[in-house]
Protein backbone atom coordinates (compact mmCIF):
# COMPACT_ATOMS: atom_id res chain seq x y z
CA UNK A 1 0.00 0.00 0.00
CA UNK A 2 1.57 3.39 -0.71
CA UNK A 3 1.54 5.77 2.05
CA UNK A 4 0.87 9.69 1.09
CA UNK A 5 3.26 12.46 1.98
CA UNK A 6 3.15 13.33 5.23
CA UNK A 7 3.56 16.86 4.02
CA UNK A 8 1.98 19.33 1.90
CA UNK A 9 3.34 20.29 -1.18
CA UNK A 10 3.79 23.92 -1.39
CA UNK A 11 1.77 26.34 -3.36
CA UNK A 12 4.42 28.22 -5.03
CA UNK A 13 5.47 27.30 -8.58
CA UNK A 14 8.07 25.64 -9.07
CA UNK A 15 10.08 24.06 -12.30
CA UNK A 16 9.53 19.88 -12.13
CA UNK A 17 11.47 16.96 -13.20
CA UNK A 18 11.70 13.51 -13.46
CA UNK A 19 13.76 10.40 -11.75
CA UNK A 20 12.95 7.22 -10.69
CA UNK A 21 12.39 5.01 -7.30
CA UNK A 22 13.08 1.45 -7.88
CA UNK A 23 12.26 2.08 -11.32
CA UNK A 24 8.79 3.77 -11.14
CA UNK A 25 8.46 7.42 -12.10
CA UNK A 26 8.88 10.39 -9.18
CA UNK A 27 8.13 14.07 -10.29
CA UNK A 28 10.06 16.22 -7.95
CA UNK A 29 10.29 19.94 -7.93
CA UNK A 30 13.44 21.09 -9.43
CA UNK A 31 16.13 22.45 -6.75
CA UNK A 32 14.96 20.17 -4.13
CA UNK A 33 17.64 17.66 -2.11
CA UNK A 34 16.83 13.91 -2.78
CA UNK A 35 15.22 13.18 0.61
CA UNK A 36 12.96 16.10 0.40
CA UNK A 37 11.49 14.62 -2.94
CA UNK A 38 11.16 11.29 -1.44
CA UNK A 39 9.35 12.82 1.47
CA UNK A 40 7.07 14.91 -0.69
CA UNK A 41 6.34 11.64 -2.78
CA UNK A 42 5.42 9.18 -0.59
CA UNK A 43 5.25 8.79 3.37
CA UNK A 44 6.72 5.17 2.98
CA UNK A 45 10.11 4.13 3.95
CA UNK A 46 13.07 5.50 1.58
CA UNK A 47 15.06 2.20 3.51
CA UNK A 48 15.19 -0.64 4.92
CA UNK A 49 18.08 -1.49 7.67
CA UNK A 50 20.02 -4.39 8.05
CA UNK A 51 17.02 -6.23 10.95
CA UNK A 52 14.34 -5.06 8.06
CA UNK A 53 13.19 -1.93 9.80
CA UNK A 54 11.98 1.24 7.34
CA UNK A 55 13.56 4.54 7.93
CA UNK A 56 13.21 7.94 6.34
CA UNK A 57 15.31 10.88 6.54
CA UNK A 58 15.23 12.20 9.79
CA UNK A 59 18.03 14.99 10.68
CA UNK A 60 17.79 16.74 6.94
CA UNK A 61 21.29 18.36 8.20
CA UNK A 62 23.67 15.76 7.27
CA UNK A 63 24.00 14.07 10.57
CA UNK A 64 22.61 10.77 10.96
CA UNK A 65 22.50 9.28 7.77
CA UNK A 66 19.06 7.85 8.13
CA UNK A 67 18.60 9.30 4.27
CA UNK A 68 21.20 6.61 2.78
CA UNK A 69 19.70 5.94 -1.13
CA UNK A 70 22.01 4.43 -4.01
CA UNK A 71 22.15 7.32 -6.22
CA UNK A 72 22.31 6.68 -10.05
CA UNK A 73 24.27 3.21 -9.21
CA UNK A 74 26.51 4.84 -6.28
CA UNK A 75 25.41 3.34 -3.09
CA UNK A 76 25.15 5.34 0.48
CA UNK A 77 24.52 8.31 -0.77
CA UNK A 78 23.38 11.00 2.15
CA UNK A 79 19.83 12.19 0.61
CA UNK A 80 19.20 15.57 2.52
CA UNK A 81 22.87 16.76 0.83
CA UNK A 82 21.92 15.80 -2.61
CA UNK A 83 20.16 17.94 -5.08
CA UNK A 84 17.63 16.36 -7.43
CA UNK A 85 18.84 16.17 -11.41
CA UNK A 86 16.28 15.22 -14.13
CA UNK A 87 16.61 11.54 -14.92
CA UNK A 88 18.27 10.68 -11.69
CA UNK A 89 18.11 6.71 -10.51
CA UNK A 90 17.53 6.43 -7.18
CA UNK A 91 17.44 2.92 -5.52
CA UNK A 92 15.87 1.87 -1.89
CA UNK A 93 18.92 0.43 -0.26
CA UNK A 94 17.86 -2.74 1.80
CA UNK A 95 19.91 -4.50 4.70
CA UNK A 96 23.19 -3.87 5.47
CA UNK A 97 24.92 -0.70 4.40
CA UNK A 98 29.18 -1.83 4.29
CA UNK A 99 29.68 1.02 5.49
CA UNK A 100 31.25 2.11 8.24
CA UNK A 101 32.27 5.37 10.47
CA UNK A 102 35.29 5.95 8.40
CA UNK A 103 36.40 5.06 5.39
CA UNK A 104 33.31 3.90 3.29
CA UNK A 105 33.36 1.61 -0.05
CA UNK A 106 31.36 2.39 -3.10
CA UNK B 1 54.12 30.69 3.58
CA UNK B 2 50.54 30.96 3.92
CA UNK B 3 48.12 32.81 1.50
CA UNK B 4 45.44 32.37 3.61
CA UNK B 5 44.82 34.18 6.93
CA UNK B 6 41.75 32.19 8.51
CA UNK B 7 39.42 29.40 7.09
CA UNK B 8 36.23 29.32 8.89
CA UNK B 9 34.37 25.91 8.87
CA UNK B 10 30.84 26.81 9.49
CA UNK B 11 28.67 29.29 7.54
CA UNK B 12 25.84 30.11 10.13
CA UNK B 13 25.86 33.12 12.08
CA UNK B 14 28.78 32.73 13.29
CA UNK B 15 31.14 31.96 10.87
CA UNK B 16 29.37 34.57 8.64
CA UNK B 17 30.13 37.39 10.76
CA UNK B 18 33.57 36.24 12.10
CA UNK B 19 34.57 35.98 8.02
CA UNK B 20 32.80 39.77 7.44
CA UNK B 21 34.73 40.91 10.70
CA UNK B 22 38.05 39.26 9.54
CA UNK B 23 37.85 40.70 5.95
CA UNK B 24 37.14 43.83 6.69
CA UNK B 25 40.09 44.57 8.56
CA UNK B 26 42.27 43.28 5.41
CA UNK B 27 42.29 39.03 6.34
CA UNK B 28 41.78 36.62 3.62
CA UNK B 29 39.14 34.38 4.70
CA UNK B 30 38.08 30.72 3.12
CA UNK B 31 34.39 29.98 4.55
CA UNK B 32 33.32 25.80 4.60
CA UNK B 33 30.09 24.28 4.76
CA UNK B 34 29.08 21.30 3.43
CA UNK B 35 25.57 22.69 3.19
CA UNK B 36 24.96 24.22 -0.40
CA UNK B 37 24.08 27.65 0.50
CA UNK B 38 25.87 29.98 3.10
CA UNK B 39 23.01 30.05 6.23
CA UNK B 40 23.54 27.95 9.01
CA UNK B 41 20.83 26.21 10.61
CA UNK B 42 18.55 28.96 11.60
CA UNK B 43 19.08 31.27 8.01
CA UNK B 44 19.05 27.51 5.96
CA UNK B 45 18.41 28.66 2.60
CA UNK B 46 17.61 32.30 3.30
CA UNK B 47 19.67 33.77 0.49
CA UNK B 48 17.33 32.12 -2.08
CA UNK B 49 13.77 32.23 -0.70
CA UNK B 50 12.93 35.71 -1.14
CA UNK B 51 9.73 36.53 -0.03
CA UNK B 52 8.13 33.61 -1.57
CA UNK B 53 8.04 32.28 2.35
CA UNK B 54 6.81 34.96 4.16
CA UNK B 55 5.57 32.48 6.99
CA UNK B 56 9.14 32.25 7.63
CA UNK B 57 9.34 35.38 9.71
CA UNK B 58 11.39 38.37 10.10
CA UNK B 59 13.76 36.91 12.21
CA UNK B 60 15.02 34.52 9.40
CA UNK B 61 14.55 37.59 6.80
CA UNK B 62 17.29 38.80 8.89
CA UNK B 63 19.59 36.63 7.73
CA UNK B 64 19.86 37.72 4.45
CA UNK B 65 22.00 40.48 5.53
CA UNK B 66 25.04 38.10 6.76
CA UNK B 67 24.63 36.40 3.76
CA UNK B 68 24.64 39.74 1.54
CA UNK B 69 27.96 40.62 3.87
CA UNK B 70 30.14 37.92 2.63
CA UNK B 71 30.14 38.88 -0.82
CA UNK B 72 33.32 41.23 -0.21
CA UNK B 73 36.94 41.13 -0.82
CA UNK B 74 39.06 38.81 0.74
CA UNK B 75 36.19 36.23 1.22
CA UNK B 76 36.18 32.82 -0.66
CA UNK B 77 33.33 30.43 0.23
CA UNK B 78 33.03 27.00 -0.68
CA UNK B 79 29.65 25.48 -0.18
CA UNK B 80 28.84 21.44 0.04
CA UNK B 81 32.41 21.46 1.11
CA UNK B 82 32.21 18.66 3.56
CA UNK B 83 35.35 19.37 6.10
CA UNK B 84 36.30 15.44 7.42
CA UNK B 85 39.77 16.59 9.53
CA UNK B 86 41.23 19.49 10.97
CA UNK B 87 44.57 19.29 12.42
CA UNK B 88 46.90 21.49 14.74
CA UNK B 89 49.49 23.93 12.00
CA UNK B 90 46.27 24.17 11.37
CA UNK B 91 45.64 22.13 8.17
CA UNK B 92 41.60 21.19 7.00
CA UNK B 93 40.93 18.57 4.47
CA UNK B 94 37.89 19.16 3.32
CA UNK B 95 35.38 16.51 0.67
CA UNK B 96 33.28 17.63 -2.03
CA UNK B 97 31.56 15.38 -4.92
CA UNK B 98 34.60 12.96 -4.19
CA UNK B 99 37.61 14.43 -3.77
CA UNK B 100 39.37 15.98 -0.82
CA UNK B 101 41.36 18.99 -0.93
CA UNK B 102 43.98 20.04 1.63
CA UNK B 103 43.82 23.79 2.85
CA UNK B 104 46.07 25.39 5.33
CA UNK B 105 46.10 28.79 7.00
CA UNK B 106 47.49 31.01 9.87
CA UNK B 107 44.15 30.08 12.12
CA UNK B 108 41.27 28.11 12.20
CA UNK B 109 37.64 29.00 13.55
CA UNK B 110 35.43 25.91 13.71
CA UNK B 111 31.95 27.46 14.13
CA UNK B 112 29.54 24.08 13.25
CA UNK B 113 26.99 24.87 15.18
CA UNK B 114 24.97 22.82 16.67
CA UNK B 115 22.30 19.69 15.86
CA UNK B 116 19.12 18.76 17.53
CA UNK B 117 19.47 16.35 20.36
CA UNK B 118 18.39 12.78 19.76
CA UNK B 119 14.89 11.84 21.32
CA UNK B 120 14.86 8.61 21.84
CA UNK B 121 11.59 6.37 23.12
CA UNK B 122 9.90 3.53 21.67
CA UNK B 123 9.19 4.27 17.72
CA UNK B 124 11.15 7.08 17.58
CA UNK B 125 12.62 5.43 14.47
CA UNK B 126 9.44 5.50 12.41
CA UNK B 127 8.87 6.76 9.52
CA UNK B 128 6.87 9.52 10.36
CA UNK B 129 8.33 10.28 13.19
CA UNK B 130 11.36 13.48 13.13
CA UNK B 131 12.74 16.06 14.95
CA UNK B 132 10.70 19.34 14.53
CA UNK B 133 13.62 21.21 13.17
CA UNK B 134 14.62 18.95 10.56
CA UNK B 135 10.64 19.81 9.26
CA UNK B 136 11.35 23.17 9.86
CA UNK B 137 14.36 22.43 7.03
CA UNK B 138 12.12 21.17 4.84
CA UNK B 139 10.21 24.47 5.05
CA UNK B 140 12.53 26.57 4.65
CA UNK B 141 14.51 24.75 1.74
CA UNK B 142 11.71 23.30 -0.10
CA UNK B 143 8.66 24.97 1.40
CA UNK B 144 7.16 21.64 2.20
CA UNK B 145 4.96 22.01 5.21
CA UNK B 146 4.22 19.22 7.42
CA UNK B 147 0.70 17.84 7.07
CA UNK B 148 -1.69 17.47 10.82
CA UNK B 149 1.50 17.53 12.55
CA UNK B 150 2.15 17.00 16.14
CA UNK B 151 4.69 18.96 17.95
CA UNK B 152 5.98 17.12 21.07
CA UNK B 153 8.91 18.26 23.21
CA UNK B 154 9.78 21.48 24.37
CA UNK B 155 12.18 24.50 24.14
CA UNK B 156 11.94 27.70 22.11
CA UNK B 157 12.52 26.53 18.74
CA UNK B 158 9.04 23.76 18.87
CA UNK B 159 6.88 27.84 19.90
CA UNK B 160 9.14 29.17 16.67
CA UNK B 161 8.32 25.94 14.23
CA UNK B 162 4.94 26.28 15.49
CA UNK B 163 4.07 29.97 15.37
CA UNK B 164 5.37 29.55 11.69
CA UNK B 165 3.06 26.21 10.91
CA UNK B 166 0.11 28.65 11.58
CA UNK B 167 1.38 31.15 9.62
CA UNK B 168 1.96 29.18 6.72
CA UNK B 169 -1.60 27.86 6.78
CA UNK B 170 -0.36 24.01 8.19
CA UNK B 171 -1.72 24.47 11.99
CA UNK B 172 0.09 21.56 14.06
CA UNK B 173 -2.53 19.45 15.52
CA UNK B 174 -1.45 19.77 19.31
CA UNK B 175 1.30 20.68 21.26
CA UNK B 176 2.28 17.91 23.70
CA UNK B 177 4.90 19.83 26.01
CA UNK B 178 7.19 18.13 28.06
CA UNK B 179 8.33 20.65 30.61
CA UNK B 180 6.13 21.08 33.89
CA UNK B 181 4.82 23.90 35.75
CA UNK B 182 7.02 23.17 38.06
CA UNK B 183 10.23 23.56 36.10
CA UNK B 184 8.61 26.54 34.83
CA UNK B 185 8.58 27.92 38.68
CA UNK B 186 12.39 26.48 39.32
CA UNK B 187 13.60 28.31 36.33
CA UNK B 188 11.80 31.31 37.75
CA UNK B 189 14.41 31.83 40.07
CA UNK B 190 16.47 32.79 36.57
CA UNK B 191 14.26 35.76 35.35
CA UNK B 192 15.72 38.70 36.95
CA UNK B 193 18.88 38.12 35.27
CA UNK B 194 16.75 36.80 31.71
CA UNK B 195 14.98 40.24 31.73
CA UNK B 196 18.80 41.62 30.04
CA UNK B 197 17.19 39.96 27.16
CA UNK B 198 13.58 41.43 27.29
CA UNK B 199 13.05 41.62 23.74
CA UNK B 200 13.87 37.65 23.43
CA UNK B 201 11.29 37.06 26.38
CA UNK B 202 8.38 39.03 24.58
CA UNK B 203 9.20 37.41 21.43
CA UNK B 204 8.60 34.03 23.00
CA UNK B 205 5.37 34.99 24.80
CA UNK B 206 4.40 36.77 21.15
CA UNK B 207 4.70 33.17 20.23
CA UNK B 208 2.89 31.34 22.55
CA UNK B 209 -0.18 33.81 22.20
CA UNK B 210 -0.46 33.27 18.53
CA UNK B 211 -0.58 29.70 19.38
CA UNK B 212 -3.03 30.12 21.87
CA UNK B 213 -5.11 32.63 19.78
CA UNK B 214 -5.24 29.79 16.77
CA UNK B 215 -6.90 27.67 19.13
CA UNK B 216 -4.33 24.89 19.44
CA UNK B 217 -4.83 22.19 22.01
CA UNK B 218 -1.95 22.25 24.05
CA UNK B 219 -0.74 19.61 26.67
CA UNK B 220 1.48 20.42 29.37
CA UNK B 221 4.09 18.03 31.59
CA UNK B 222 4.15 15.32 29.38
CA UNK B 223 6.18 12.09 29.62
CA UNK B 224 5.93 8.24 28.98
CA UNK B 225 6.41 8.98 24.44
CA UNK B 226 5.66 6.34 22.17
CA UNK B 227 5.23 5.92 18.82
CA UNK B 228 3.38 3.14 16.59
CA UNK B 229 2.52 2.88 13.33
CA UNK B 230 -1.43 2.29 12.34
CA UNK B 231 -2.48 0.30 9.39
CA UNK B 232 -2.66 3.39 7.30
CA UNK B 233 0.88 4.64 7.81
CA UNK B 234 0.01 6.90 10.43
CA UNK B 235 1.98 7.59 13.61
CA UNK B 236 -0.56 6.53 16.84
CA UNK B 237 1.07 8.85 19.21
CA UNK B 238 0.99 8.21 23.18
CA UNK B 239 1.77 10.26 25.93
CA UNK B 240 0.94 10.32 29.75
CA UNK B 241 -0.20 14.45 30.93
CA UNK B 242 -2.06 14.95 33.82
CA UNK B 243 -2.17 11.72 35.04
CA UNK B 244 -4.07 10.03 31.87
CA UNK B 245 -2.70 8.14 28.87
CA UNK B 246 -3.71 10.08 25.39
CA UNK B 247 -3.31 9.09 22.35
CA UNK B 248 -3.55 10.94 19.07
CA UNK B 249 -3.01 9.29 15.41
CA UNK B 250 -0.71 11.72 13.27
CA UNK B 251 1.18 11.43 9.69
CA UNK B 252 3.92 13.48 11.37
CA UNK B 253 5.40 13.46 14.65
CA UNK B 254 8.01 16.13 15.11
CA UNK B 255 9.33 15.44 18.18
CA UNK B 256 12.00 18.85 19.98
CA UNK B 257 14.20 18.88 23.34
CA UNK B 258 16.57 21.49 22.74
CA UNK B 259 19.94 21.75 20.32
CA UNK B 260 23.22 20.91 21.48
CA UNK B 261 26.96 21.73 20.49
CA UNK B 262 28.07 19.62 16.93
CA UNK B 263 31.56 18.65 18.58
CA UNK B 264 32.82 16.13 16.46
CA UNK B 265 34.93 18.42 14.68
CA UNK B 266 36.61 20.32 17.50
CA UNK B 267 36.76 16.71 19.65
CA UNK B 268 39.01 15.21 16.53
CA UNK B 269 41.06 18.08 16.52
CA UNK B 270 42.00 17.28 20.00
CA UNK B 271 40.28 20.58 21.95
CA UNK B 272 39.67 20.12 25.47
CA UNK B 273 35.68 19.79 26.00
CA UNK B 274 34.06 20.22 29.05
CA UNK B 275 30.63 19.17 30.23
CA UNK B 276 27.44 21.35 30.88
CA UNK B 277 25.33 20.42 33.21
CA UNK B 278 22.42 22.98 32.94
CA UNK B 279 22.66 22.21 29.20
CA UNK B 280 23.28 18.38 29.33
CA UNK B 281 25.65 18.36 26.47
CA UNK B 282 29.40 18.62 25.96
CA UNK B 283 30.82 21.84 24.31
CA UNK B 284 34.34 23.09 23.21
CA UNK B 285 36.35 24.62 26.02
CA UNK B 286 36.91 28.15 24.99
CA UNK B 287 38.13 31.49 26.61
CA UNK B 288 36.08 34.68 26.57
CA UNK B 289 37.81 35.13 22.76
CA UNK B 290 36.91 31.65 21.80
CA UNK B 291 40.26 30.50 21.90
CA UNK B 292 40.99 26.78 22.52
CA UNK B 293 43.68 24.95 24.14
CA UNK B 294 45.11 23.81 20.35
CA UNK B 295 47.18 26.74 19.19
CA UNK B 296 45.72 28.11 15.84
CA UNK B 297 42.16 26.74 16.56
CA UNK B 298 39.43 28.77 17.78
CA UNK B 299 35.75 27.86 18.26
CA UNK B 300 32.90 30.23 17.66
CA UNK B 301 29.25 29.91 18.23
CA UNK B 302 27.12 27.45 19.23
CA UNK B 303 30.07 24.40 19.14
CA UNK B 304 31.10 26.30 22.22
CA UNK B 305 27.72 25.93 24.36
CA UNK B 306 24.49 26.72 23.19
CA UNK B 307 23.65 30.72 23.23
CA UNK B 308 21.50 31.15 20.01
CA UNK B 309 21.89 33.11 17.05
CA UNK B 310 22.52 36.61 18.34
CA UNK B 311 24.87 35.21 21.24
CA UNK B 312 26.83 33.15 18.03
CA UNK B 313 27.14 36.67 15.66
CA UNK B 314 28.58 38.17 18.93
CA UNK B 315 31.17 35.41 19.68
CA UNK B 316 32.08 35.30 15.73
CA UNK B 317 33.21 38.61 15.99
CA UNK B 318 35.02 38.08 19.17
CA UNK B 319 36.88 35.31 17.93
CA UNK B 320 37.67 37.49 14.44
CA UNK B 321 38.49 40.02 16.42
CA UNK B 322 41.51 38.10 18.50
CA UNK B 323 42.32 36.55 15.43
CA UNK B 324 42.94 39.80 13.88
CA UNK B 325 44.88 40.62 16.80
CA UNK B 326 47.21 37.80 16.31
CA UNK B 327 47.53 38.10 13.01
CA UNK B 328 49.13 41.21 13.87
CA UNK B 329 46.37 43.15 12.30
CA UNK B 330 44.82 44.77 15.29
CA UNK B 331 46.91 46.09 18.64
CA UNK B 332 45.42 44.64 21.94
CA UNK B 333 43.54 47.78 22.45
CA UNK B 334 42.02 48.06 19.37
CA UNK B 335 40.57 44.32 20.03
CA UNK B 336 39.52 45.20 23.11
CA UNK B 337 37.80 48.88 22.20
CA UNK B 338 36.25 47.33 19.02
CA UNK B 339 35.29 44.43 21.36
CA UNK B 340 33.14 45.85 23.91
CA UNK B 341 30.28 46.24 22.18
CA UNK B 342 30.19 42.58 21.01
CA UNK B 343 30.87 41.39 24.72
CA UNK B 344 28.00 43.30 25.89
CA UNK B 345 25.96 41.69 23.19
CA UNK B 346 26.87 38.43 24.11
CA UNK B 347 26.32 38.67 27.85
CA UNK B 348 22.60 40.01 26.90
CA UNK B 349 22.17 37.32 24.56
CA UNK B 350 23.36 34.56 27.48
CA UNK B 351 21.51 36.23 29.88
CA UNK B 352 17.83 34.20 28.99
CA UNK B 353 19.75 30.87 28.46
CA UNK B 354 19.77 29.83 32.53
CA UNK B 355 15.86 30.47 32.79
CA UNK B 356 15.43 28.87 29.40
CA UNK B 357 17.61 25.91 29.92
CA UNK B 358 15.64 25.11 33.40
CA UNK B 359 12.36 25.71 31.87
CA UNK B 360 12.64 23.51 29.06
CA UNK B 361 15.19 20.68 30.38
CA UNK B 362 15.16 17.53 28.57
CA UNK B 363 13.03 14.83 29.92
CA UNK B 364 15.11 12.27 32.00
CA UNK B 365 13.09 9.39 30.44
CA UNK B 366 14.74 10.99 27.04
CA UNK B 367 17.83 11.30 28.23
CA UNK B 368 18.63 7.87 29.80
CA UNK B 369 16.00 5.63 28.14
CA UNK B 370 15.44 1.83 29.24
CA UNK B 371 14.31 -1.35 27.46
CA UNK B 372 13.49 -1.44 23.56
CA UNK B 373 13.82 1.94 23.27
CA UNK B 374 16.73 2.19 20.40
CA UNK B 375 19.86 4.01 21.13
CA UNK B 376 21.59 3.79 18.09
CA UNK B 377 19.68 4.31 15.34
CA UNK B 378 22.81 2.61 12.88
CA UNK B 379 23.38 -0.16 14.58
CA UNK B 380 19.79 -0.24 16.36
CA UNK B 381 20.88 -0.59 19.77
CA UNK B 382 18.77 -0.35 22.52
CA UNK B 383 18.72 1.11 26.05
CA UNK B 384 18.64 -2.64 26.98
CA UNK B 385 21.92 -3.79 25.21
CA UNK B 386 23.69 -1.01 26.84
CA UNK B 387 22.49 -1.98 30.28
CA UNK B 388 23.77 -5.09 29.46
CA UNK B 389 27.26 -4.26 28.33
CA UNK B 390 27.22 -2.36 32.08
CA UNK B 391 26.60 -5.51 33.04
CA UNK B 392 29.36 -7.05 31.98
CA UNK B 393 31.47 -4.21 33.23
CA UNK B 394 31.93 -1.82 30.62
CA UNK B 395 32.86 1.44 32.22
CA UNK B 396 32.83 4.22 30.15
CA UNK B 397 31.91 5.00 26.69
CA UNK B 398 34.40 3.46 24.94
CA UNK B 399 34.14 0.01 26.54
CA UNK B 400 30.33 0.64 25.76
CA UNK B 401 31.04 1.25 22.26
CA UNK B 402 33.02 -1.84 21.57
CA UNK B 403 31.22 -4.17 23.46
CA UNK B 404 27.94 -3.07 21.58
CA UNK B 405 28.77 -1.30 18.18
CA UNK B 406 26.75 1.47 19.80
CA UNK B 407 28.24 4.85 18.22
CA UNK B 408 30.13 2.63 15.03
CA UNK B 409 27.85 3.15 12.71
CA UNK B 410 28.26 5.82 9.74
CA UNK B 411 26.87 9.16 12.39
CA UNK B 412 29.87 8.08 14.40
CA UNK B 413 27.70 8.63 17.57
CA UNK B 414 26.44 12.20 16.70
CA UNK B 415 22.52 10.16 17.45
CA UNK B 416 23.95 8.26 20.68
CA UNK B 417 27.08 9.63 22.10
CA UNK B 418 24.46 12.05 24.68
CA UNK B 419 22.44 8.80 25.36
CA UNK B 420 24.97 6.37 26.20
CA UNK B 421 26.49 9.11 28.38
CA UNK B 422 22.91 9.63 30.10
CA UNK B 423 22.58 5.73 30.61
CA UNK B 424 26.50 5.63 31.78
CA UNK B 425 25.33 8.96 34.44
CA UNK B 426 22.40 7.19 35.34
CA UNK B 427 24.29 3.98 36.44
CA UNK B 428 26.28 6.20 38.63
CA UNK B 429 29.49 6.38 36.21
CA UNK B 430 30.63 10.11 35.75
CA UNK B 431 31.92 9.21 31.92
CA UNK B 432 34.26 10.92 30.15
CA UNK B 433 33.89 12.91 26.71
CA UNK B 434 33.65 10.46 23.98
CA UNK B 435 36.41 10.09 21.30
CA UNK B 436 35.87 10.89 17.75
CA UNK B 437 38.19 10.74 15.67
CA UNK B 438 39.23 11.71 11.93
CA UNK B 439 37.59 11.18 9.00
CA UNK B 440 34.80 12.69 11.29
CA UNK B 441 32.55 12.23 8.04
CA UNK B 442 32.95 8.54 6.04
CA UNK B 443 34.88 9.22 3.11
CA UNK B 444 35.55 6.81 0.32
CA UNK B 445 38.39 4.67 0.73
CA UNK B 446 39.37 5.70 -3.12
CA UNK B 447 39.46 9.44 -2.16
CA UNK B 448 41.68 8.76 0.65
CA UNK B 449 43.86 7.28 -1.25
CA UNK B 450 43.80 9.46 -3.88
CA UNK B 451 44.51 12.76 -1.32
CA UNK B 452 47.85 10.74 -0.33
CA UNK B 453 48.61 11.00 -3.55
CA UNK B 454 48.16 14.33 -4.72
CA UNK B 455 49.67 17.71 -3.73
CA UNK B 456 48.00 19.96 -0.96
CA UNK B 457 45.71 22.35 -3.34
CA UNK B 458 45.04 26.24 -2.36
CA UNK B 459 40.86 26.50 -4.30
C1 LIG C 1 17.67 22.11 12.73
C2 LIG C 1 17.83 23.41 13.46
C3 LIG C 1 16.98 24.47 13.22
C4 LIG C 1 17.12 25.67 13.90
N1 LIG C 1 16.25 26.69 13.63
C5 LIG C 1 16.37 27.86 14.30
C6 LIG C 1 15.48 28.94 14.06
O1 LIG C 1 14.60 28.85 13.21
N2 LIG C 1 15.61 30.07 14.81
C7 LIG C 1 16.59 30.19 15.76
O2 LIG C 1 16.66 31.24 16.43
N3 LIG C 1 17.47 29.20 15.99
C8 LIG C 1 17.36 28.04 15.29
N4 LIG C 1 18.25 27.02 15.55
C9 LIG C 1 19.34 27.26 16.49
C10 LIG C 1 20.40 28.05 15.71
O3 LIG C 1 20.76 27.30 14.59
C11 LIG C 1 21.64 28.29 16.43
O4 LIG C 1 21.43 28.79 17.71
C12 LIG C 1 22.53 29.25 15.65
O5 LIG C 1 22.30 29.16 14.29
C13 LIG C 1 23.95 28.91 15.91
O6 LIG C 1 24.78 29.52 14.97
P1 LIG C 1 26.19 28.92 14.63
O7 LIG C 1 26.80 29.88 13.68
O8 LIG C 1 26.91 28.58 15.86
O9 LIG C 1 25.93 27.52 13.90
P2 LIG C 1 24.95 26.95 12.69
O10 LIG C 1 23.99 28.01 12.33
O11 LIG C 1 24.49 25.70 13.19
O12 LIG C 1 25.98 26.82 11.52
C14 LIG C 1 26.96 25.84 11.49
C15 LIG C 1 27.33 25.54 10.06
O13 LIG C 1 28.46 24.69 10.05
C16 LIG C 1 28.35 23.78 9.02
N5 LIG C 1 29.17 22.61 9.33
C17 LIG C 1 29.11 21.84 10.44
N6 LIG C 1 30.01 20.85 10.38
C18 LIG C 1 30.66 20.99 9.19
C19 LIG C 1 31.70 20.25 8.53
N7 LIG C 1 32.26 19.16 9.08
N8 LIG C 1 32.11 20.67 7.32
C20 LIG C 1 31.55 21.77 6.73
N9 LIG C 1 30.57 22.48 7.31
C21 LIG C 1 30.13 22.10 8.52
C22 LIG C 1 26.87 23.48 8.95
O14 LIG C 1 26.50 23.01 7.66
C23 LIG C 1 26.24 24.82 9.29
O15 LIG C 1 25.89 25.55 8.14
C24 LIG C 1 18.13 25.81 14.86
C25 LIG C 1 18.99 24.74 15.11
C26 LIG C 1 18.88 23.56 14.42
C27 LIG C 1 19.83 22.44 14.70
S1 LIG D 1 18.50 13.03 6.95
FE1 LIG D 1 20.01 12.90 8.50
S2 LIG D 1 21.81 12.70 7.33
FE2 LIG D 1 20.33 13.02 5.82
Amino acid sequence: MKIASRFLTPPEPAATIQLTLDGEPVTARAGDTVAAALLAHSGDASRLTARGAPRTAFCMMGVCFDCLVEVDGRPNCQGCMVQVRDGMVLRRQRGPRKLMGGAQDA
Amino acid sequence: MHELDLIIIGAGPAGMTAAATAAKHGARVLLLDEQRRSGGQIYRDVGETDSARPYLGKDYAAGRALVAALNAPGIDIEVDATVWRVDAGPRVIWSRGGKSHVTRARHVLLASGAQERPTPFPGWTLPGVMPAGAAQILMKTSGLLPRDAVLAGSGPLIYLIAAQMIDAGARPRALVETQSPRMLLRAARHLPRALLATPTLLKGLGLIAKIRAAGITRHIGATGFSAEKTENGDILFSFTAKGHRHQIATPLLLTHQGVVPSTHISRAAGVAHEWNEAQQAFQAKTDPWGRTDVHGIHVAGDGAGIGGADAAKAAGRLAALDILHRLGRLTEDARNQTAAADRAAHRRAMAIRPFLDAAYAPLPEILAPEGDTIVCRCEEITAADIHASLKEGAKGPRQVKTATRAGMGPCQGRMCDLTVRGILANCGATPATPRARSPIKPVKLGELAALTSHKETSP
